[in-house]
């Protein structure tokens, strides 16, 4: 039966060789390599999911009255979009678990992306060879942010539709063409018209994932032509790879893998409310609530919006830099220019331009790691003061307080943290040379 | 454990994971709710890893491989490609011609392409955003009902908006306010704005275009801050009694003030149109004058 | 009998009667409000509040506002959440247990009632439409305290969550506009539209949470907690246990 199978693909392809090299593909085993295949097994989750919700959406600014099974909404304003919304998640079966699926799997999609993306730095994974998957790694993550953004705020309700408000405020914000630029994307001046919930719909439901899907592709294949990195080992070297081949070991566990990203996101799905859509109701720019967020990978961007003071860059009578270009576009842009250039930035401040198989371990390391962790308090800093309001409802600790105190530390942690985690790293690995040394020069 | 073992867990795990479908479906025909399709469907997924997992560990072979990488091509064969690729331009006598048109028609295509994607929104005048207020625009609530002065008490507000306007259009609207006409600080070119201490702003917020939908209205003004409209979503505060100045946050322009008439029936009206810009700034937003005009 | 036994029986009888009528047990609210509750309420007026708010109710500048004609309606809302007595003129009133009983409660509320204003409300239920309270709720007070009245911040105070308010209490609350909060008059928001938005807080405490554990209705901030030490965390355990740790 094999043998049957293997010959009917061989004459019709003449390519088993090419599946045979592929089976006998070598993956290193180290689990923390395994945190990007969670990100993609989410991204299938979320096309899964989202695909069976595209049956039941209905992209329209028309505006109805509600007259559904959901009483608090009944008589109210809304729009197309925003009640069929409301009924896939009420009234279809299975309907609000595949919501809850997609939308859990988005915000653990951006959670697992985020750890992946720290392991390859703080690793030297994105050194030559592999600046490129770095580069397409880096779009994945700007492509993601906005694909999520971009799905929770279609669906009209009261706290997305505050987000696109800020949005609009953000694209306005860009010195001197942002008011036609905003206007073009939004068909006219927010909340937009008729066009913009079609457009936002497209994009998300296919310009986005498509490129999503190409540059994952782009992504893996230049994984697989260059083969993976792997720790330093008593047989790793820089020309070979040592660890599981992908058949039968490593596709089964990552088989595995898959069936627990699926199987705790419909856990979560089914178990754990979120964005309980019907609850807020729908959105009107006269209305906002007290205590609106974001989903939790913009944090970082409602609080540099709220941490930045309130400048204005006026000349000529006119508003050349209004105040949520500062927070809104400035600060990610600068965020995502220092990730792109960094592998060319370390390059030329190491002089390092050899080709690297072998990871470093953190330590191993100590500008980059500093750099990394000094990085990573700069963006953590507005991320936690995106919340603020949490924090004092919680602990009581003054608004006003954590504003200006956040502000201080905005421009002096990372400064602190660079100190104390290349001392650390320092330390580390003098430490392990002092134990290395002994070791070797014990006689016994 | 034995092999036989290993396999029978396994197989169980696998019995496990053909269960939990079943009530999966079972809870789906019976509209169980979502709780029980989660959990039925989870639980069956969950069964499958744990099972994959047990049979990648104990079942299957897993020995450690080793494989060389790609060895970095010979320099001769990144000379070959280097040859086969050059003789594309080998005849070429006029390269910079070519070259530069070659751009040239490149720019042009690439133009012309993009070009159509300025039909997707309308062409954008002077102002972003057209405010539907003017002198004399009757101040009506949200349900379209003519708001008479004398029902707003003394710190109380309202959200109103122009009689026959987009309600949903961000000039629409906006906040009345009732503050004490002692306290007032108008500049003197507003002093006429507030009418028996009626006041009234642009709820959209300058800073980011939130609703700014709280109102800090102090019953007793000792130990408090002052009368002030804040916004929800960045706290950017604005003071109701000095024409919208912001006191902390984010935004950088004072809220657009409406002056308020009080017609002869009682109702209230606008007595011209809002003093600045609606909402959020672009390039072409007017930076405030000192008096809060044009 | 001689006259002196029958004017001391008169005095003895009249004597039970004034001890009897001082010592009867406090009726239910709206019962006796009669001079004795009302003096009763003085009483401990001046053991409790006269300090900052002065010997006959009238204030004292910088310290607290007058209570003549602020109505049975406020005091029953200060005293009942606990607001008031404050243990500082400069802090914010925050909703605590109660330190009078009931029965002194009602005893201050009459007293304040006294000086004038408007009385305790009566909060009928009857009526309302959910659908129209959401709405008034949306555009009047979510802005403050939250799409579910789980309260919130403002600049310099923090936002009452409303999930242990009474109808009552709501009531008297939207009328006076305590502390900070905007006083809303019949004239912005009349009865039945108040009714409806009391009739929503009410509902609001256990809202319709058919996706599972509602995670306190406190939006996307406990759902990225959830989504990276539930969902991430999970998924990075199974990746450990099924992966091989780096051995030097």
């Amino acid at each position: 039966m094999l043998e049957r199978t293997v010959h009917a693909v061989e004459v019709r392809t003449r390519r088993t060789h090419v599946l045979r090299a592929a089976l006998g593909y070598v993956f290193p085993e180290h689990w923390s390599f395994l945190w990007g295949e969670i990100a993609l097994y989410c991204f299938v989750v979320l096309v899964v999911t989202g695909t069976y919700m595209t049956f039941f959406f209905d992209a329209s600014t028309t505006h109805i009255v509600y007259h559904g099974s959901y009483a608090p909404l009944r008589g109210q304003d809304m729009s197309r979009a925003y009640a069929s919304a409301v009924h896939l998640s009420l009234d279809v079966r299975a309907g609000l678990l595949a919501r809850q699926t997609h939308h859990w799997a988005a915000d653990v999609f951006l959670a697992a992306i985020t750890i992946h993306m720290a392991r390859v730095f703080f690793t030297g994974a994105f050194r030559k060879p592999r600046e490129v998957i770095f580069w397409t790694g880096l779009t994945l993550l700007a492509a993601a942010v906005l694909e999520g953004y971009m799905g929770y705020s279609m669906i009209d309700d009261l706290l997305s539709g505050m987000g696109l408000a800020i949005g609009w405020s953000v694209a306005t914000s860009i010195p001197v063409v942002g008011g036609p630029l905003a206007t073009l994307l939004w068909d006219g001046p927010f909340p937009g018209g008729t066009a913009f919930e079609s457009r936002l719909y497209i994009a998300h439901v296919l310009l986005v994932p498509v490129l999503i899907g190409a540059l994952i592709g782009i992504h893996l294949l230049l994984v697989s032509l260059l083969h993976h990195t792997q720790f330093r080992g008593p047989r790793e070297t820089e020309r070979n790879v040592v660890g599981l081949r992908l058949w039968p070991a490593y596709a089964v566990r990552s088989l595995a893998l898959f069936a627990a990203v699926t199987g705790v996101l419909v856990l979560m799905g089914g178990l754990v409310q979120i964005n309980p859509i019907w609850l807020y109701g729908p959105f009107h720019t006269y209305l906002s609530e007290n205590g609106a967020q974001p989903d939790w990978y913009i944090g970082w961007l409602i609080g540099a919006l709220r941490l930045v003071p309130g400048w204005e860059l006026t000349a000529f009578g006119r508003t050349l830099v209004p105040n949520p270009f500062w927070g809104g576009v400035l600060f990610p842009l600068m965020v995502f220019a220092t990730l792109y250039a960094w592998p060319l930035v370390e390059r030329r401040l190491s002089g390092d331009r050899t080709t690297h198989n072998i990871l470093d371990r953190p330590s191993d390391n100590p500008w980059r790691t500093a750099f990394g962790a000094a990085f990573a308090t700069w963006v953590a800093v507005p991320f936690f003061a995106g919340s603020s309001d949490r924090i004092f409802l919680a602990f009581g600790i003054d608004y006003e307080g954590q504003v200006a105190t956040m502000r201080v530390l905005w421009a002096v942690l990372p400064v602190l943290v660079f100190v104390a985690t290349l001392r650390i790293c320092r330390a580390v690995r003098d430490s392990e040379a002092a134990g290395r040394a002994e070791a070797s020069a014990d006689p016994a | 454990m034995s092999a036989p073992r290993r396999e029978a867990a396994v197989a169980g795990l696998l019995l496990i994971v053909a269960g939990c479908a079943v009530a999966f479906v079972v809870a789906y025909a019976t509209d169980a709710g979502t709780q029980a399709l989660g959990l039925t469907l989870g639980a069956a997924l969950l069964a499958l890893a744990a099972a994959l997992a047990a049979a990648g560990a104990w079942i299957l072979p897993n020995e450690i491989s080793e494989e060389p990488r790609r060895p970095p091509a010979a320099e001769d064969d990144e000379k070959k490609t280097v040859a086969a690729l050059r003789p594309a331009g080998a005849s070429i006598t006029r390269r910079r011609l070519l070259a530069g048109t070659g751009a040239a028609a490149a720019a042009g295509l690439a133009g012309a392409a993009v070009v159509p994607l300025a039909s997707l929104g309308p062409w954008m005048g002077d102002t972003l955003v057209e405010s539907p207020w003017r002198r004399g625009t009757r101040v009506v609530d949200v349900e379209g009902q003519p708001i008479a002065a004398d029902a707003l008490d003394p710190g109380g507000f309202l959200t109103a908006f122009p009689a026959g306007a987009d309600i949903d259009a961000t000039g629409s609207p906006i906040v009345v306010v009732r503050v004490d006409p002692r306290r007032l600080r108008l500049p003197e070119a507003r002093r006429a704005w507030a009418p028996d201490g009626l006041v009234a702003y642009s709820k959209i917020c300058t800073h980011a275009g939130c609703a700014v939908s709280m109102l800090r209205s102090p019953l007793f003004s000792a130990h408090v801050p002052g009368p002030a409209l804040v916004c929800p979503c960045h706290y950017s505060t604005f003071d109701v009694t000095d024409g919208g100045t912001v006191l902390f946050g984010p935004a950088g322009r004072p809220l657009p003030q409406l002056p308020l008439s009080i017609r002869s029936d009682g109702t209230v009206a606008a007595a011209g149109p809002l003093s600045g810009d609606v909402g959020p700034a672009w390039f072409g937003t007017r930076a405030p004058g000192r008096s809060g005009g044009w | 009998m001689d006259r002196r036994a029958t004017a001391a029986a008169f005095g003895v009888a009249l004597l039970v009667a004034a001890t009897t009528m001082l010592v009867r047990p406090p009726s239910a609210p709206g019962g006796e409000s009669g001079p004795s509750l009302i003096a009763k309420g003085r009483e401990l007026y001046l053991t409790g509040c006269q300090s900052c708010h002065g010997t006959d109710a009238e204030g004292v500048p910088g310290v607290a506002p007058s209570l003549r004609d602020a109505g049975a309606s406020a005091a029953q809302f200060m005293l009942t959440t606990g607001r008031m007595p404050l243990p500082a003129p400069d802090q914010q009133p925050v909703r605590r247990t109660p330190a009078y009983t009931p029965a002194e409660i009602d005893a201050l509320v009459a007293y304040v009632g006294s000086l004038g204003g408007p009385p305790v409300p009566r909060v009928s239920l009857a009526g309302t439409v959910l659908s129209r309270g959401m709405q008034a709720f949306m555009l009047d007070c979510a802005g403050c305290h939250q799409a579910l009245g789980r309260g919130g911040v403002v600049t310099g105070a923090s936002v009452p969550d409303l999930t242990s308010a009474t109808p009552t209490q709501i009531a008297e609350a939207v009328r006076l506009g305590p502390y900070l909060m905007p006083a809303f008059g019949a004239g912005t928001l009349d009865d039945r539209t108040l009714a409806d938005i009391i009739r929503y807080v009410v509902w609001a405490r256990s809202p319709h949470d058919p996706g599972g554990a509602a995670l306190d209705h406190s939006g996307p901030v406990p759902e990225g907690m959830v989504a990276w030490l539930g969902g991430l965390l999970a998924l990075v355990v199974f990746a450990r246990l099924i992966g091989k740790r780096w051995q030097p």
